[in-house]
């Protein structure tokens, strides 16, 4: 082929293929920098305000570095030997366990069973419902976190209130200030934030299931629990699966803004949980090397869900 | 029918007191931000005598709302354009283009999606201070806006790949530059998808803490998620709670009006695989 076309003799022919090459060259030029404007500012901006500081906190890690100044040195894995005889560490990583069992069980039970009695023609008023249960999901999880700290506040708090006018009084509790309640108060805020989340997820899945199921199912006399469990479940599996992973990493990302609003970790570090115990530690008290330790923990964590989340998210859809 | 009724009440009792759950804390901070400091102590669950507008002034007044306000309405508009418009770039050339690092480009974003922000939150903190943004909001903003361009970038992507590619072939046929093909054929026809990321986003710079929280020391220059908790923190020991629940009312109104407006286009952009914790 380039032979052939060396060996045309004929000049117009030539000085067509030149300009043909020409603009070939001049449109690569185009695309490439096209391409070129589109995608490095944006990678390099990404690179140095995201990336960078990542990096450098995992190299941090292995520093004594105090936060001020440039003067600090390499020690190796002392932060990471300091971590095992952290008492703060353990109990804010139990605490973090805590919440992450808690806190999307009862969310993705919860909406489950709102899904299930709001999805298909059941009810009439279902949109209202649907509409109302997502509205926490929308507020900032600071602001929900001042709303409860007033909701669970001893003296004026709502619960308190209405525990008083049933006359349950033995139940009245400083929800945030004692160490058997606290984690478990700041869960059900993170719950009440993230049902409807889950809901909408999983309406729109059971909604995806073809009525006929349902249908036969009704002629064969099943139960709403039959239909449930034997239909519906199976098929919005894989939405669940995600539901489930996806729960937990906003549980363990949310978990710093809960906590420091709420209670900040108190009372006695018994609701702190790492990435706030990280936040203190780098400014307040000016470990950063340390806070780094402990934050490299949280990475791998975060990594280790997505991990699984990606091969989760990964599988094949059900077809029908 | 009275059957019917009956079959289904449970489930509707079940949804009513979840209803009640809901709703319940959203309408006792609405009248209570009506009510004195005196009236609050003294019953915190009854209504107000009269309505007052003493802690909404005193919320623009002496606590600066107003300005909270405005400042998270400059971040989150000037954030919008910023990763909207980096985002529209960056997706159409990974969703349509094969070049070097492309591939390694697409994973390093999907990754990105993951990465907790707090991590890098120290080195971060030192870097602005040194670029001279620390303590700015448009910084701030720039900031935010790297850390919502993967999920920006991961809904735009997946959507321009499904655009026909007949369409950008008729423009360049007609003459049309590669950025006259993306900016007049292409960004009006993923208007679905980007409106999609602009109500998740908008949400998102409005609802900001952390960085908001670390990356702004001026008073005068903090958002309205993070003044509200300093008002929080303030009011705690001059147990004076008008103010803050007057601007709880004022920092949900707008999202209300977004949530009213919009609540269609959230839950089924979110159906249709919008991830966003």
């Amino acid at each position: 082929m380039a032979a052939y076309i060396l060996s045309i003799d004929d000049k117009r022919e030539r000085e067509y293929m030149r300009q043909l090459v020409e603009k070939v060259k001049r449109l690569t030029y185009k695309r490439n920098f096209f391409i070129f404007v589109c995608i490095v500012p944006t990678f390099v901006l990404f690179s140095v305000f995201v990336l960078y500081p990542m990096f450098s906190s995992f190299a941090m890690s292995f520093t004594d570095w105090s936060g001020i100044g440039k003067n600090y040195k390499f020690i190796g894995l002392q932060n990471y030997e300091k971590l095992f005889r952290d008492r703060i560490v353990k109990q804010a990583l139990l605490n973090n366990i805590i919440l992450l069992v808690f806190v999307p069980v009862v969310t993705i039970l919860l909406s489950l069973l709102f899904a299930f009695l709001l999805s298909g023609k059941k009810l009439r008023e279902k949109k209202v419902y649907r509409v109302l249960f997502f509205f926490p999901n929308v507020i900032a999880i600071s602001i929900t976190s001042i709303l409860w700290s007033f909701i669970y506040h001893p003296s004026v708090g709502i619960i308190n209130g209405f525990l008083k006018w049933i006359g349950a009084e033995s139940l009245i509790h400083t929800w945030l200030g004692e160490s058997a309640t606290v984690v478990f108060s700041i869960g059900i805020t993170m719950i009440w934030q993230a049902v409807g989340y889950y809901m909408i997820l999983f309406i729109a899945a059971m909604e995806g299931i073809p009525n006929e199921l349902y249908e036969v199912a009704n002629i064969e006399g099943a139960s709403s629990f039959q239909k449930f469990s034997k239909i519906t479940m199976p098929l919005i599996r894989n939405v669940l699966d995600v539901a489930i992973i996806f729960n937990i990493i906003a549980v363990f990302n949310g978990s710093f803004t809960y906590t420091r609003i709420m209670t900040g970790g108190g009372p006695d570090n018994k609701s702190n949980v790492l990435s706030l115990y990280m936040y203190q530690q780098a400014f307040e008290n000016g470990n950063f090397g340390y806070a780094m330790a402990v934050g490299v923990i949280i990475l791998i964590i975060t990594l280790v869900l997505s991990g699984i989340n990606n091969r989760l998210s990964a599988k094949d859809d059900i077809t029908y | 029918m009275a059957k019917k009724f009956l079959r289904n009440l449970p489930a509707r009792l079940i949804l009513l007191v979840y209803g009640v759950v809901v709703v319940a804390p959203f309408i006792w901070t609405f009248y209570t931000s009506f009510k004195t400091s005196r009236e609050f102590y003294q019953s915190p669950w009854a209504l107000p005598k009269k309505i007052t507008f003493d802690n909404y002034i005193n919320a623009f007044v002496k606590a600066n709302i107003g300005g909270y306000f405005g400042n998270s309405v400059y971040l989150t508009v000037l954030g919008l354009v910023l990763v909207t418009i980096l985002a529209i770039m960056t997706s159409y050339v990974l969703a349509r283009f094969q070049f070097i690092f492309s591939k390694f480009i697409r994973t390093v974003y999907l990754i990105g999606l993951f990465l907790p922000s707090i991590f890098g939150i120290v080195p971060l903190f030192q870097l602005m201070k040194k670029l001279g943004i620390y303590d700015t909001l448009s910084g701030l903003s720039l900031v935010d806006t790297m850390y919502f361009l993967p999920y920006t970038i991961f809904i735009l992507t997946s959507f321009f790949a499904t655009i026909p590619k007949e369409y950008e072939e008729a423009a360049i046929i007609d003459g049309c530059s590669y950025f006259g093909t993306l900016g007049k054929v292409m960004t009006p026809l993923a208007k679905p998808a980007i409106m999609t990321t602009l109500i998740f986003n908008t949400l998102s710079f409005w609802n900001e803490y952390v960085m908001s929280l670390v990356m702004i020391k001026t008073d005068a220059k903090k958002t309205i998620t993070v003044g509200l908790v300093n008002i929080m923190e303030v009011q705690k020991y001059a147990t004076d709670w008008g103010a803050l629940f007057a601007g709880l009312v004022i920092v949900m109104i707008p999202t209300f009006i977004v949530y009213v407006l919009m609540q269609d286009k959230i839950t089924d952009g979110l159906a249709a695989g919008g991830i966003k914790g």
